[in-house]
């Protein structure tokens, strides 16, 4: 299925899950938030919140900034 | 270090010995961030949420990693927000990555120009993310009337500017600086628009609680050298704000008696 990440169109497996998609995009053990559709998916549901066919992600992490 | 005769800085409850507090952005890279941070001996430090970059360098490293949060206390900001619901979206990013911290530094920009705050749109966005437990530190403008409004929305710190956001211009407006320090019952914080160490220092001076700064030492020529002069000039200021100046007078004053002399 096709979803948006960070603005750009990704393939994924149906029954794709948050916590497979940051494995997919190398992730996996940084520190980042993430947001399905404009709600925030807390990091202890990463599991089991599976994602959905059009859903539009934001990953996002700390960067410089004043 | 504590300044002689000083009480901490206190920020939502939380005690700070230094008043200086500083950003994360224009460093050359992560390693001469870390040695500004170090010099500057700031305790809490800005940092902006932006998209991850996807696959493009898996071994960037993290500034997470470098400004640890185990050290520090991290302040996301709201920066490049233009709207209400973005800084409001911001916030709510931040406090998921920092893992339920509530500390947030809230701009709404209203003008690419100036990076003057659209006072409207702040006001609000402050009233929401009160209203959702965080803790606001909230930029503004230098006007005394719109600092006490957030303050009475429940900010835990005021923030006007001293000039241009990035401009180096120092405190242009010290009266209104004054003003807005001596109708405060939250910690006021000069955020945003000092140059060099005397800027601070006259901030300082004026009684305000700390200053925020970040181009000030991530574009001085050594902004390593810079973030320890600030250091200094805000440890300067506060002693002096509270030693109290003397008296300025139009004429001189002898120094040496007049008594005494030998002619």
């Amino acid at each position: 299925m096709k979803i948006q990440v960070n603005g750009a169109s990704q393939q994924v497996e149906a029954g794709c899950t948050a916590k497979d998609l940051i494995k997919i995009m190398g992730l996996g053990g940084k520190r980042i938030a993430m947001e399905v559709n404009m709600e925030i998916v807390p990091r202890s549901s990463y599991g089991e919140f599976v994602l959905n066919q059009d859903d539009t992600i934001e990953i996002v992490h700390a960067v410089g900034g004043g | 270090m504590t300044t002689m005769n000083d009480t901490p800085l206190v920020i939502a409850g939380v005690e700070y010995q230094s008043r200086l507090l500083v950003g994360t952005g224009k460093y050359k890279d992560m390693e001469e961030t870390r040695l500004a941070l170090e010099a500057s001996g700031a305790e809490i430090i800005t940092v902006a949420v932006r998209r991850s970059n996807l696959g493009q360098n898996p071994d960037e490293p993290n500034l997470l990693d470098v400004v640890s949060p185990d050290k520090y206390t991290i302040l996301p900001n709201t920066a490049g927000c233009y709207t209400v619901d973005d800084a409001v979206r911001t916030c709510r990013l931040a406090r998921e990555l920092l893992e339920g911290h509530d500390l947030v530094k809230l701009e709404v920009l209203g003008d690419e120009k100036t990076l003057f705050p659209d006072i409207t749109a702040t006001l609000e966005a402050a009233d929401v993310l009160v209203k959702d437990g965080f803790k606001v530190m909230v930029y503004t403008n230098d006007d005394p009337i719109i600092a006490k409004r957030l303050e009475e929305i429940g900010c835990v710190a005021v923030m006007p500017l001293a000039a241009p956001i990035g401009s180096g211009l120092g405190i242009r407006n010290p009266y209104n600086i004054l003003t807005i320090v001596e109708n405060a019952n939250v910690p006021i914080i000069v955020d945003a628009g000092v140059g060099t160490a005397s800027d601070s220092a006259i901030a300082m001076e004026l009684g305000c609680d700390g200053i925020l700064m970040n181009t000030a030492i991530a574009a001085a020529q050594k902004p390593i050298l810079m973030a320890s002069a600030m250091k200094k000039a805000i440890e300067a200021g506060r002693e002096a704000f509270l030693a109290g100046r003397m008296p300025r007078k139009r004429f001189a004053s002898a120094s040496s008696p007049i008594d005494g002399t030998i002619f």
